[in-house]
């Protein structure tokens, strides 16, 4: 299943962090995934949380730039070589990974990894006919 | 409609004759009341008898905004004080302001020249004008109010800010006209767009927009946003305020008021007259203003006047939407840059709007530093930096282009940049070219 991403745009700039986080803190949002990839000028923090629409309201109500899209997660076993398995079947596909993260899937105690990949459907139904679990929620 | 159709149609030779009959009356006017333009004749070997034809203002001195400032505050007015009904500033960023006084006289040519601006525009009596220049010392909003007034049009003075109260009141009165700078209107859009307001259930026409220069491609956005039809329409405090000179239906320059306000085009070097239809730098006399008459004021504002007919009917020769400011330009490490080619780049770009912000700096290397300031629009935001990346590089590669200059382009989040309800704050420049302490 399909995940949903905020993307928010942040200059490099002591306090912005932490201005989105009290954000949506004090509206009671739990994040449940979050990276950031940064250039010298600017970052763009990526977040799964379990109001996308409520977050990304609030986001745009203090003006930031915010985008939402799909992401792929998927649950990783805690062994040597299960991203590989992962990688080495999208490397056999061709299926084109722009970005991942790792998180944490609380109520299983497991971990997952999300995947930015070009064509989300295809890359779901590759995973799926291979038998890899994806996350349907966090 | 044509407000005033004997002055503004008027045969050529009549129009001359009248602007020489007012300027000979205006030289022995000043030469009288003013002692500042009397020393100014008698150092240049002039009596006003020697003005005999409209070409001999070519051997008046012209006056310049630091002689404005150095007479404030009374030092060139030309009637007594008791005759004075209203002042106005101009606003002063750099120091001592500028003063325009305005007697009974000079408050109904200033009604005349403005209402004949908005007539231009093609607005007429019944009209709904909401007049969201600042009101107060500055002379846009309550130019447009005297010019709304005396055109017989429903006036809604909402002055500038506010905007989520701009647009109720632009909805609920049915506004058929605004009038304010056009990035203040580009503002008012962006604001209706958040807002969800469709710009079909709004009532407005037209748009008349000034004090600040803008751009064609501006100019496209606004209409395009607003949906109504916008007008360029210049003014100065020094000379009156808005009405100096508007756009007709033709949309092919600005017809200059010339019967009041007599232009001049002069190399900005040398100071030599030139023919119209080439380009340099607008001068302009006053002809009739009573309160604080100018003789020869150079504006610093770069067009070219064009005295081809004109599809309107109306005579009136016009000047050319300003090419830019002598003092606006920017001389970046020896290149001649106006802040209006980098917003053309801007909007030829299709993902970026024209909020931006120049920054520039002199590093160590003694080297003129320029970094271009651009918001991130949620329309070319994405979630990976080699998007993002590739729009910093083409709007580099543009501006390279355009400008001949290396500059440095950084995205910031929107608002970043102050958005102006007043003047736009483009160019922050920290050269401290001046010598001294900043």
């Amino acid at each position: 299943m399909k995940i949903s991403q905020i993307s928010v745009f942040l200059e490099n700039k002591n306090g912005r962090l932490a201005e989105v986080t009290r954000i949506l803190a004090e509206n009671n949002i739990s994040l449940k995934a979050a990276s950031i990839a940064d250039t010298s000028d600017f970052g763009i923090l990526r977040i799964i949380c379990d109001q996308t629409e409520k977050a990304r309201q609030l986001m745009h109500d203090h003006l930031f730039t915010t985008r939402v899209n799909d992401v792929i997660a998927v649950r990783l076993d805690d062994r040597p070589g299960s991203l590989a398995a992962i990688m080495t079947l999208f490397e056999q596909n061709r299926v084109n990974v722009e970005y991942l993260y790792t998180t944490h899937i609380g109520q299983e105690q497991r971990s997952a990894v999300v995947f930015k990949v070009e064509d989300v459907e295809r890359g779901l139904s590759i995973l799926r006919q291979n038998g890899m679990e994806t996350v349907k929620g966090f | 409609m044509i407000w005033n159709e004997q002055r503004e149609c008027e045969d050529l030779e009549t129009r001359r004759k009248r602007q020489l009959a007012d300027l000979k009356e205006l030289c022995f006017r000043l030469y009288d009341r003013v002692p500042f333009y009397r020393a100014r004749f008698d150092a240049a070997g002039l009596t006003p008898a020697d003005i005999r034809q409209l070409s001999d203002l070519s051997r008046i001195p012209f006056t310049t905004k630091d002689e404005l400032r150095e007479t404030y505050p009374y030092g060139l007015l030309a009637v007594d004080e008791s005759e004075l009904r209203e002042i106005h500033t101009s606003s002063g960023t750099t120091g001592t302001p500028v003063v325009g006084a305005y007697t009974d006289a000079d408050i109904s040519l200033w009604g005349e020249v403005a209402a004949r601006c908005l007539c231009m525009a093609g607005g007429r009596r019944g009209d709904v004008v909401q007049n969201a220049y600042g009101y107060g010392m500055f002379t846009g909003g309550l130019g447009l109010h005297y010019g709304a007034r005396a055109l017989g049009a429903n006036i809604i003075p909402a002055a500038s800010g506010n905007t989520k109260r701009q647009l109720m009141l632009m909805r609920d009165f049915k506004s058929t006209i605004l009038t304010c700078t056009p990035s203040y209107a580009l503002h008012m859009a962006e604001v209706a767009k958040e807002l969800s307001i469709d710009p079909d259930r709004l009532h407005l026409n037209i748009g008349v927009f000034g004090a600040e220069p803008w751009s064609n491609a501006m100019r496209a956005e606004i209409e395009n946003k607003l949906h109504l039809k916008a007008f360029d329409i210049y003014g100065l405090t020094e000379i009156i305020g808005p009405g100096v000179s508007c756009e007709c239906a033709a949309q092919n320059g600005l017809h200059v008021n010339e019967d009041h306000f007599y232009p001049e085009i002069i190399d900005a070097r040398t100071g030599e007259v030139l023919p119209d239809g080439e380009t340099g730098e607008l001068v302009l006399t006053t002809l009739t203003r009573q309160g604080t008459p100018i003789l020869r004021y150079r504006t610093r504002d770069i067009t070219r006047i064009d005295s081809s007919p004109c599809a309107c009917g109306r005579t009136l020769r016009r000047m050319h939407r300003l090419l830019g400011r002598n003092d606006d330009m920017l001389i970046l490490r020896g290149v001649n840059v106006f802040p209006s080619q980098i917003e053309n780049v801007l909007l030829r770009i299709e993902e970026t709007q024209p909020h931006y912000q120049i920054i520039i700096e002199r590093g160590a290397s003694h080297l003129d530093e320029v970094e271009l300031q651009v918001e991130v629009e949620e329309n070319f935001f994405s979630d990976e930096t080699k998007e993002l990346e590739r729009i910093r590089r083409k709007i580099h590669s543009e501006l390279k282009q355009e400008l001949g200059i290396s500059v440095k382009v950084k995205l910031v989040e929107p608002r970043a940049i102050a958005r102006s309800e007043g003047k736009a704050k483009r160019v922050i420049d920290r050269r401290n070219l001046q010598g001294g302490t900043p």
